[in-house]
């Protein structure tokens, strides 16, 4: 065996290279809601590319209602301990000592997510001040440009959590693609306004009109719950997406989850997607949006 | 063979970021996710990823057997991160189940670099790349942690084992692809090239 002398340079940590591309490795996958280590174990046995670690999935918080914070470290822990794959953990809008919390637990991602309870009603945490990347969800492309310039290194469209219809989520990454097709055709004159008007800096817009994409990956989430539904978000253009309640709250989880990555990745083959969606028992049961009270639409927090 | 045409493992992980680094070397790149696909390639990148996730969706959808097959047929391939750990003969710590292509008589420890709070960047001397060392991006990334006779060690972090070749077969635990530094990519094209 031949050596070679090794540079020895100084490592630095927490780059936005070492964030944004540590989603990049999530593309194409399948991130799954999971609340003990054994459906961590299930999610990771049917190909997720990572858990996120939850105490309630938002079904659940939603029928039970109250205010849903951070998680538990110990049951954050025993996931942790339970697999091999990202761990990915939610911290409430705002409540950046959650978020410091959850890096000493040395969690993957943070989700400064809209399905707990807002801590800030003004503010979201500022990202750029911890080594752990965060993912933020958006319902438009200011939204996902303002949660990047707080230092986001991924976003995901919100969609409605814990409803089991994607309608919301496919609103939702409509408008953010949308906007950024309509930035593609604006001239450099035009990309100052388009800048007011998105509420977002300048360099960002000019980023994203010149790159044709958000300079951070973006998934979608918030309704997934079937083998088609995820295909449906990965052919409008996520480039992965996230299952909350679509999986745990079904009549067969192993399997759904197992199908719902296998549809992921072929999303574009509906002869894989038809066999992916055989036999898959009970879905969640749902909830049109129609009928939730303007309170409980988790995709209006957070701004 | 001036333009070698080069697939990359479009299962799941940064296709898209190879895909440009592989055009910037000068090759003609698509994506491969079906056993047919390989007869149509002179080489192949496994890309970052999910090991487990790469493992499990090759098998389903029938890859392992074929590649495995390719790779003994001599087939150049590049594996970066999720990719390095594919090619490796033996995993030091593997999930149940997870199963490698192989290839590289070298044992791999997965996350040896830590989680991602510990995902870092450092530049990297890499044997047969002129002009320096290359930007190294680190991504819960595994190291090599022992190979054979006939594996040549191409980079070494902080005494770990980070880059190496056997033959055709080319592996690093770092992602040149998510940098504008085509130059690993450009040493591959070649062995590509020379292998045709």
């Amino acid at each position: 065996m031949s050596t070679t002398p090794s540079t020895g340079s100084t490592p630095e940590t927490g780059t936005a290279r070492v964030k944004r591309g540590m989603a990049e490795q999530l593309k194409g996958g399948v991130i799954m809601d999971v609340v003990t280590p054994e459906q961590a174990r299930i999610a990771e046995d049917a190909g997720a590319v990572a858990v996120m670690a939850l105490e309630r999935v938002p079904a659940d918080i939603r029928v039970q209602g109250g205010v849903a914070r951070m998680s538990d470290p110990d049951m954050i822990e025993g996931i942790i301990g339970a697999v091999s794959i990202p761990v990915m953990a939610k911290s409430r809008i705002g409540h950046f000592v959650e978020a410091q919390v959850l890096q000493s637990l040395g969690v993957d991602y943070i989700d400064e997510s809209e399905v707990l309870t807002p801590a800030d009603e003004v503010n979201h945490s500022d990202k750029w001040a911890f080594t752990t990347p965060f993912v933020c969800g958006a319902t438009n492309l200011g939204e996902a440009l303002r949660r990047i310039a707080e230092g986001a290194a991924m976003i995901r469209s919100k969609g409605e959590a814990g409803t089991g219809n994607v309608v919301e989520a496919v609103r939702h990454l409509r408008q953010i693609k949308g906007e950024i097709g309509r930035l593609r055709s604006l001239d450099n004159n035009e990309l100052f306004a388009a800048a007011k008007e998105l509420r977002a800096p300048y360099e960002l817009v000019k980023e994203v009109a010149e790159l044709g994409k958000l300079p951070v990956v973006l998934f979608s989430a918030g309704g997934v719950a079937t083998p088609a539904d995820a295909a449906l978000m990965r052919q409008l253009g996520a480039e992965g997406v996230f299952v909350g309640s679509g999986i745990f709250k079904s009549g067969d989880p192993a399997k759904r989850a197992a199908a719902i990555v296998r549809a992921t990745t072929f999303f574009d083959d509906p002869k894989v997607v038809a066999d992916a969606s055989r036999n898959l028992g009970e879905a969640m049961v749902g909830i049109n949006i129609d009928t939730l009270p303007e309170s409980e639409h988790y995709a209006k927090r957070g701004w | 063979m001036t333009r070698p045409t080069i697939g990359v493992l479009a299962l799941q992980g940064d296709v898209r970021e190879h895909l440009a680094a592989l055009a910037a070397a000068g090759a003609a790149a698509g994506p491969v996710r079906r056993a047919e696909e390989l007869a149509g390639i002179d080489g192949l990148v496994v890309p970052g990823g999910e090991s487990t996730t790469i493992s499990k969706l090759a098998a389903l959808f029938g890859l392992t057997e074929p590649l495995r097959a390719a790779i003994r047929g001599g087939l150049p391939v590049y594996g970066t991160c999720a990719g390095l750990i594919m090619l490796a003969d033996k995993i030091l710590d593997p999930r149940s189940g997870q199963e490698t292509f192989g290839g590289i008589d070298m044992i791999v420890r997965r996350n040896a670099f830590g989680r991602q709070n510990e995902s870092f960047e450092a530049g990297v001397d890499v044997a047969g790349v002129e002009g320096g060392p290359v930007e190294g991006v680190f991504i819960r990334a595994p190291w090599v942690e022992s190979v054979g006779a006939q594996v040549r060690v191409l980079a070494e972090h902080r005494g770990h084992i980070v880059a190496v070749r056997q033959g055709n077969l080319l592996a690093t635990s770092f992602h040149p692809e998510l940098t504008g530094d085509h130059r690993v990519h450009e040493l591959f094209v070649s062995a590509v090239r020379a292998a045709g």
